[in-house]
């Protein structure tokens, strides 16, 4: 079943791309909604048993090493929902090459989707690469002096991660003579605590090529001039899905699953989530543009996964999990609407936008849940997950950094409070006056972000209550 | 011996490397990049790795570079004039890397002579010479299916690269 999901939509850019392409070249849009409605689906369906054996009749087996877990699962899920907002963005908004566009969406699926599923860190590497080079294409899509700007700062510092991973990938393999997850693991464990240098220098670059990816503080400098400069579409799939894959997704899957929560990892993912929260918060405060407050924001937001996962109990993972797919949806909710802002108004600038609530009530209202949902207000789902964070942090005996958390919640709340006071309140800002909503696919996609975020909320106790009642708190490798 | 060959090898691929990054002549930058990967498949050679080592020739050093020079020849060189003034700004900010990499190699050659380094990193590689399909190489030959399929999917997405960035950019 596992290699459906590159599979998939590798035949289909294949398809689109045969020799008289231009006779079904608008079948492209329909052929992307295909793929990631087809993942989520295969994603959320696997537990079923007649739909497991018809999907494992194509079960491929040359190729090796893929897997799945509860926790890949969950991700898959979210790469299908991300994609699918996205695609609908750029029908909505982008008015250039949408074909390619589309197409680059495929690919930089299937890296995603390689990522998540394969058991080596070779192959690892590979499909990192894949996401990273698709993601360059797609930021400099618009060709302007910002975009290539924000492109060259994430192809600079994605080579410096590449050339650390595979550093720290060669380490391995000459240290454990294999590239497998379980073969690492099983060595590591072996070791007891006793770790030879070549490990250790594999572990540091390990962790600094990922923190690069995941745009983590003090690797955060391409991250807002990525996400500010691309266009709309673009910024949705990379704040939503592609950092977060990229970078967090690994970490969570290394410090938890293969370095078996070691100290010394711990320690550093703790002390890199508790500075991306602070410094990500404080940067947002400062901040002109809508998307660029955004972008700071996530890494403030990315801070609490990273610091779960430093904690290392199964409940700060749990947690880690948790905010992983809510940020992905609340973040992704509030790119829609500065994508709607921007297209409605032709500016991200907040001190030129003002009292556009009237004007554009969905954008206007999903973006307070999106807020809500962020800052941590019950019951939006952003709530839970925090909470769970701090809980599970204080509880592993870190009270520093529990304590930092909660505290930065308060400048999560300044930063919005300001956003939303300047944009969406106050007196209506001049030459706004036929301001509309951007489109029906837009404000689709902002009520069903903002509608999962709320009902996510408020089944949280149930969700909780399944995953506990399966077992699926305890994440390992299956 | 070997060890000293392909240190200087090793220190040859370093300085054609700069090179290319540092030449503002592109079709000399597309020879040293070509010199630099053709270095490299010796080391690989001469370390064992001969499948590595033929890969890295056919397709680094022979392929892109005709690639490379293919398009370079599409485009308009500067005039002499130019690269000269170019040239002697670059080679008064440049001009000590090359007196660095002459130093850092004779430094590593005395210390391997004289005993004081261990380079039992290239020995435990020579040990090797001989492909036998066994458990590392196995492990890096084998079972690599999937990163096909990747290597696929790498090709896609550079062609699309090229086709967003690049195509409309020639039609104006």
């Amino acid at each position: 079943m596992q290699a459906l999901f590159i599979l998939v939509p590798l035949v289909l850019v294949v398809l689109l791309n045969l020799p008289f392409k231009q006779a079904y070249r608008k079948t492209a849009f329909y052929a992307a909604v295909f793929t990631a409605v087809f993942q989520m689906v295969l994603s959320l369906t696997s537990g079923f048993l007649l739909w497991k054996n018809i999907t494992d009749l194509f079960s491929f087996n040359f190729i090796a090493n893929l897997g799945v877990d509860f926790f890949s699962l969950v991700v898959l899920f979210t790469i299908g929902l991300i994609s699918l907002i996205s695609i609908a963005v750029c029908r909505s908004s982008y008015d250039k090459d949408k074909f390619n566009f589309f197409n680059l969406i495929l690919i930089v699926m299937m890296g995603m989707n390689g990522v998540v599923l394969t058991r080596d860190i070779f192959s690892l590497y590979v499909f990192l690469e894949i996401t990273a080079v698709t993601s360059f294409i797609l930021i400099a899509m618009d060709k302007g002096i910002e975009a290539f700007e924000g492109a060259f700062k994430y192809l600079v510092l994605s080579a410096l991660a590449t050339i650390f991973i595979l550093s720290a990938i060669a380490f391995t393999f000459n240290a454990v003579h294999s590239l497998s997850y379980t073969d690492i693991s099983s060595y590591l464990k072996g070791l007891g605590g006793h770790f030879p240098p070549q490990i250790i220098a594999a572990l540091v670059l390990f962790i600094t090529g990922l923190s690069i990816k995941a745009g983590v503080v003090p690797f955060h400098g391409w991250l807002p001039d990525a996400y500010m400069s691309s266009p709309s579409a673009v910024s949705i799939l990379l704040a939503g899905i592609v950092t977060k894959v990229a970078g967090v997704y690994t970490i969570m899957r290394f410090a938890g699953d293969i370095m078996n929560n070691i100290t010394i990892v711990s320690n550093i993912l703790m002390a890199f989530g508790a500075l991306s929260i602070v410094i990500g918060a404080l940067a947002a405060i400062g901040q002109k543009d809508f998307k660029r407050i955004l972008a700071y924001s996530s890494i403030s937001q990315i801070g609490y996964i990273i610091l779960a996962t430093g904690a290392g109990t199964p409940l700060a993972f749990a947690g880690a999990l948790l905010h992983f797919f809510n940020h992905a949806t609340f973040k992704s909710l509030l790119f829609v609407n500065s994508a709607a802002v921007e297209y409605s108004t032709g500016t991200r600038d907040i001190d030129k936008l003002g009292g556009l609530a009237g004007k554009m009530p969905v954008t206007g209202v999903t973006s307070i849940i999106g807020f809500l949902s962020t800052m941590g207000m019950p019951p939006m789902a952003g709530f839970w997950s925090k909470l769970i964070i701090i809980i599970a942090v204080w509880t592993s005996g870190n009270y520093t950094y529990s304590v930092i958390a909660l505290l930065a919640s308060i400048l999560t709340l300044a930063y919005f409070l300001i956003l939303q006071r300047k944009v969406f309140f106050g007196k209506l800002a001049e030459g706004l006056r036929n301001v509309k909503e951007a489109g029906a696919l837009m404000s689709f996609s902002a009520i069903l972000l903002a509608l999962i975020t709320v009902a996510a909320g408020l089944a949280f106790p149930f969700i909780i209550y399944y995953l506990q009642a399966h077992g699926l708190l305890k994440l390992v490798i299956s | 011996m070997k060890e000293i060959l392909i240190l200087i090898l090793l220190f040859g691929l370093v300085g054609s490397a700069l090179l290319s990054v540092l030449i503002r002549n592109l079709l000399k930058a597309a020879i040293t990049l070509a010199a630099a990967s053709a270095l490299l498949a010796a080391v690989m050679f001469l370390l064992g790795t001969w499948i590595a080592a033929v890969i890295e020739l056919s397709v680094c050093a022979g392929m892109i570079t005709v690639v490379f020079i293919s398009a370079i020849s599409l485009t308009k060189p500067l005039t002499d004039e130019e690269i000269l003034i170019e040239a002697r700004e670059r080679r008064g900010r440049y001009i000590f890397l090359p007196f660095i990499l002459i130093a850092v190699l004779a430094l590593l050659i005395i210390l391997k002579a004289s005993n004081l380094m261990n380079f039992d990193f290239i020995e435990s590689a020579n040990s090797t010479s001989v492909p036998d399909f066994t458990t590392q190489t196995s492990v890096i030959w084998n079972n690599r299916a999937l990163d096909i399929l990747g290597q696929v999917i790498v090709l896609l997405s550079g062609v699309f690269g090229v086709v967003v960035l690049f195509k409309e950019r020639t039609a104006k």
